[in-house]
């Protein structure tokens, strides 16, 4: 009988990342309504010293899986690693974040191991011992909720961002296990030739806290330079509508949108969105919305939980100033 | 070179999403169906090799015969030839079902590169590229912004945007690629395009044809089960923030930020 619930662990360039520490809160949760045990597998180089700390977060225990054909990440060495770990464990309930990474792996994981997988979830919960997920479809037109049947373990990648991280307790500890695998190199298909960086500081907007977006009201690319002032005096990052992306003012990643990337801030500034729905499906599920646009009709102020109806080019700069205030 | 691309249909992204009485299904009428937009990208991407390369290009679609009509798209846009995987079992099948039968269709094909959207913008779950790629026991590289077949045409180099960076990966054919917005800017078929199109092969196969057992496929086969689909949480309209001047505006503003939204 599948006991226990695992998460993957996300590493990069030697650090834990952010939606590891979510996945692993959420699992904590998770064990504790089944009344099981969580065990975090985390794969990587030479990432051991950094596994008795997921702990903190709720982790029993760290299942370490260390080689350097493990760093950086590639589909065929964590699909291999985790399937045989899987197999030889039978955990109930297998989650990792709906990062690139875990989008990347999770969908081959799910063939290899020829379970069903749910996708980006927002919620889960147990129901009779089983894993019931809630996930937006069309990119948050409509939501299912979802359920495993005869499919073990019961596999699903959770939203970056929406998940609360537990208050780490530094009194806590896991116990780290080395992992028993194999890898042989002939299953390695692909190889990471180079990565490049993007411009310093730069937060995807998927992992952003706040997030301050402009549409065709900007007017032109040279405009978001205020929309990046207030971005960076709030640590967040600039997003853009499909019409402004289409237009070529924005670079691709950085469109927000049912054919972009869905985000969950905090907090979403939209600036000279009118709120097209395939806008609003992409920023729906954010905590805190607020529309400035000058159109008082603009579908926007619909889903928008403080509006200001305004010029942006006067009352973007005028904010930026009066957040300083308070910061 | 020879390359294929799979595609659906799916509610083009202006359609209104309403579900269905029996919380199972949306409800389909009014909905205009157009190619997924990953898709097309992967079609215009098999296309720009195509011309570089020579060779063919196959167009796999599965659903129901309206998907006929994006696959007649795709040919128009210069594809080669279509097959539809089209049958009543198949209805309601999930991710992993949708996979094996279209790798049943592929195995018995010459191919060097395999396109999909990275995800239908449906049901959002980007899992068919990837299973498909497993259940054919090729490599895959997904969510693929810049594609750079090597000359020789033995080794591809793409593109994939990570949170902060982008990874440069590299695999040698055959391969399976997932189509990211931004990997290109789809054509338009033009008038002699559409002309041409429907002079060229379309099959269709049957579970039958592919030697699947409908019990493998369809609703009663599916992993994951929908429980119930319901509508988003409303989202009443908020606060219309009051002032005489940007200024008063944008400094009342900050102050609900602050004090009753607690975000800042």
């Amino acid at each position: 009988m599948a006991q226990g619930v695992w998460v993957v662990a996300e590493e990069r360039d030697g650090e834990i990342r952010k939606i590891t520490y979510e996945v692993v809160s959420e699992g904590r949760r998770l064990a504790d309504a089944l009344g099981q045990d969580l065990t975090a597998v985390l794969l990587g180089s030479s990432m051991k010293e950094k596994a008795a700390d997921l702990g903190q977060y709720g982790a029993d225990k760290v299942l370490v899986a260390d080689d350097p054909r493990l760093d950086p990440y590639t589909t065929d060495a964590y699909v291999t690693v985790i399937s045989q770990l899987v197999k030889a464990n039978e955990p109930a309930v297998l989650l990792m974040g709906a990062s690139v990474q875990g989008k990347d792996l999770s969908g081959r994981l799910c063939a290899r191991l020829d379970v069903g997988m749910a996708q980006d979830c927002t919620v889960f919960e147990i129901q009779d011992g089983n894993l019931v997920a809630t996930r937006p479809i069309y990119a948050g037109k409509a939501y299912a909720k979802v359920t495993f049947e005869n499919s073990w373990p019961q596999l699903a990648t959770a939203r970056p961002n929406v998940m609360p991280v537990n208050e780490p307790d530094s009194s806590k500890s896991a116990e780290v296990i080395d992992a028993d695998f194999t890898l042989d190199d002939a299953e390695l298909k692909t190889k990471v030739v180079d990565i490049i960086r993007d411009a310093a500081g730069k937060i995807d907007l998927t992992e952003a806290e706040r997030i301050v977006s402009g549409g065709r009201g900007m007017k032109g690319p040279e405009n978001y330079e205020i929309l990046e002032k207030l971005a960076d005096l709030l640590g967040g990052t600039v997003g853009a509508s499909r019409a402004a992306v289409d237009a070529g003012w924005r670079p691709q990643t950085d469109q927000v949108g049912q054919t972009g990337k869905v985000v969950s801030p905090n907090l979403y500034i939209a600036c000279g969105i009118s709120g097209a729905i395939q806008h609003l499906a992409g920023m729906g599920t954010s905590k805190v919305i607020v529309a400035i646009n000058k159109d008082p009709d603009a579908p926007i102020f619909q889903k928008a939980d403080y509006g200001v109806v305004g010029d942006l080019f006067d009352v973007v700069p005028a904010l930026t100033e009066e957040i300083t205030k308070y910061l | 070179m020879n390359i294929i691309v799979c595609l659906k249909q799916v509610p083009d992204t202006e359609t209104q999403i309403k579900i269905a009485p029996d919380g199972q299904s949306i409800v389909q009428d009014d909905i205009k169906w157009v190619m997924n937009p990953y898709d097309e990208f992967g079609v215009e991407e098999a296309l720009r090799l195509k011309e570089k390369f020579g060779g063919e290009v196959t167009v796999v679609g599965l659903g129901p015969k309206r998907a006929t009509e994006s696959i007649r798209t795709a040919l128009a846009m210069g594809a080669d030839k279509g097959i539809l995987i089209c049958d009543d079992a198949l209805e309601g099948s999930d991710s992993l079902a949708t996979a094996k039968a279209l790798a049943a269709v592929i195995k018995d094909l010459e191919y060097d590169v395999i396109f999909t959207g990275q995800r239908g913008v449906d049901e959002d779950m980007g899992i068919v590229g990837a299973s498909l790629a497993e259940f054919l026991g090729i490599p895959q590289l997904s969510l693929i912004l810049k594609v750079e077949m090597a000359e020789d045409g033995q080794s591809v180099k793409v593109q994939r945007p990570v949170e902060g960076q982008t990874l440069v990966l590299e695999s040698n054919l055959p391969v399976l690629i997932t189509a990211q917005k931004g990997l290109n800017e789809p054509r338009y078929a033009s008038l002699p395009g559409i002309m041409k199109a429907k002079k060229k092969p379309l099959d269709e196969k049957t579970l039958a044809d592919l030697g699947i057992d409908p019990s493998e496929v369809g609703q009663n086969a599916r992993k994951l089960k929908t429980l119930e689909l319901s509508s988003p949480p409303e989202r009443g309209a908020g606060k219309i923030v009051e002032g005489e001047t940007s200024q008063e505006k944008a400094a009342a503003l900050a102050k609900l930020l602050h004090e009753e939204a607690k975000v800042i």
